[in-house]
């Protein structure tokens, strides 16, 4: 999982104690996905059983530090060259919400996607401004760095969500009883178009 | 920040004048059986410092929208104000003026007079306003350095890719101290980095008092705006507000920094 790899990489780095991680993965990531130390003891604890870590000592104030073993840098250029792997796609509430709308009689699907849009928008734009932040950072840190990137995957994501729920929209419009056999090409065109240069990203 | 109340506009008291107002706008378009309702009672304000994005499906009035804040079209009933004022009664002198000294405007297919080179286009405004064409010039100058492109200046339109033609566009409708600033796509012909670029411009000019108002279809983008407003059939069906939203990521706000 992430966070195995994630405390991999950070040690990677040279030895550091359990709080000293915490800090170190929260400001690469945004603190998006947030971890607490209990988390990071029990993944490092994992670590250890399996060879990847070992403890390095203690400072004078009793921190207890890790370092990486051989079989740990091993397992961490693995993670690396291997494509995190896209073939069973998380389970999305989303998706699954609109397969239920669709199908459930009295739902009003229209409504549903708007609000979802309307959602993920403000999302969109929450994201947006602390890009915008970012971008106004100090450049040439490695973790404004890491942390812009991983802000601009949300943003890609999100506006992918957006676009999908246009399309869902469009697609709806299309089948709405009554208008798909008449004339389908007509129906086409009346529906809400998207243009063609949106597929430029 | 002063900004949730201006984009609230419900803070009871003194309430900022809008910089645009589209009130109560219908537009319609043809007659009898060809009649079109592009717009159907839209009512919007944009106060200063706000950057509005306006997103919908083609055909659902988005550019019309514009057009009519633009002072390029006239509504079929309702009133557009710009600063206050009610383009509806001007003469067509003033409305020109209106237009040129108070409102910038970026066309989706740019516009720009290709006899003249980038800096004259981005002058011609302000010329045509009076100023020396030396003080023209050097704004023209300034607003091409601003879009990153200074050196543009002695090229002509047909001489500039799409992308370099949009971004003269834009400079040429932020010359000057106009306060408000219609934007159709502005990003369209630009490559990603780019269309960011523009946009952390055109959102500058709203931070520092403008008021903006963007048609956009990518949601990337809209997502500059303070405010992103969704029409469907010529009616504003939804809007979003974020300033005053409970932020999604609150905890990176104040994000560990490892010392």
């Amino acid at each position: 999982m992430s966070i195995r790899h994630g405390l991999l990489a950070l040690l990677d780095q040279g030895p550091r104690y359990g709080y000293q991680l915490r800090v170190e993965f929260e400001s690469r990531t945004g603190a998006t996905w947030p971890l607490n130390v209990g988390q990071v003891y029990t993944t490092l604890g994992r670590l250890e059983r399996d060879g990847l870590v070992a403890p390095h000592g203690e400072d004078e104030e009793g921190h207890l530090f890790y370092a990486v073993t051989e079989a740990g840098r091993a397992e961490l250029r693995n993670w690396f060259e291997t494509p995190v792997p896209r073939n069973s796609p998380p389970r999305d509430e989303l998706a699954i919400k609109l397969a239920m709308a669709v199908t459930v009689p009295g739902v009003d699907v229209a409504a549903v996607v708007q609000s979802q849009r309307r959602h993920s928008m403000k999302a969109l734009q929450d994201y947006t401004r602390l890009k915008g932040q970012a971008l106004n950072g100090d450049e040439g840190r490695q973790e404004d760095l890491a942390w812009l990137l991983v802000l601009e995957q949300l943003i890609f994501q999100t506006e992918a969500e957006i676009r999908w729920l246009d399309h869902c929209e469009t697609r709806l419009a299309q089948r709405r009883p009554g208008v798909q056999s008449a004339e389908p090409p007509q129906a086409a065109e009346a529906a809400p178009g998207r243009p063609k240069r949106r597929s430029r990203i | 920040m002063s900004t949730t109340q201006l984009t609230g506009g419900q803070s009871g008291g003194a309430e900022p004048v809008p910089v645009l107002h589209l009130a109560e706008v219908t537009r319609v378009h043809g007659r009898g059986a060809a009649e079109v309702q592009a717009l159907r009672g839209i009512d919007l304000r944009v106060y200063p410092g706000e950057l509005v994005a306006v997103m919908g499906p083609s055909g659902s009035g988005k550019s019309t929208l514009l057009t009519l804040a633009g002072g390029l079209d006239t509504p079929s009933t309702g009133e557009v104000l710009v600063e206050g004022v009610a383009l509806g009664g001007l003469s067509r002198k003033r409305l020109a003026q209106v237009r040129r000294r108070s409102i910038g405007y970026v066309f989706q297919d740019y516009n720009l007079i290709p006899a003249l080179t980038a800096a004259e286009n981005i002058a011609l405004p302000r010329e045509l306003d009076g100023a020396s064409s030396r003080a023209a010039r050097r704004e023209a100058l300034a607003a091409l350095a601003e879009m990153g492109i200074a050196e543009l200046a002695d090229r002509f339109p047909d001489d500039m890719s799409g992308g370099q033609q949009q971004r003269v566009a834009i400079a040429r409708a932020l010359i000057g101290d106009r306060r408000l600033v219609l934007a159709d796509e502005p990003t369209g012909a630009l490559d990603s980095t780019t269309g960011e670029s523009v946009l952390a411009v055109l959102r500058a000019r709203c931070d520092a008092g403008a008021a903006g108002v963007m048609v956009t279809h990518e949601a990337r983008h809209a997502a500059w705006a303070d405010r992103v407003v969704f029409l469907r059939d010529g009616r504003m069906v939804d809007q979003t507000t974020s300033r005053d939203a409970a932020s999604l990521l609150v905890p990176s706000a104040t994000r560990p920094r490892p010392t």
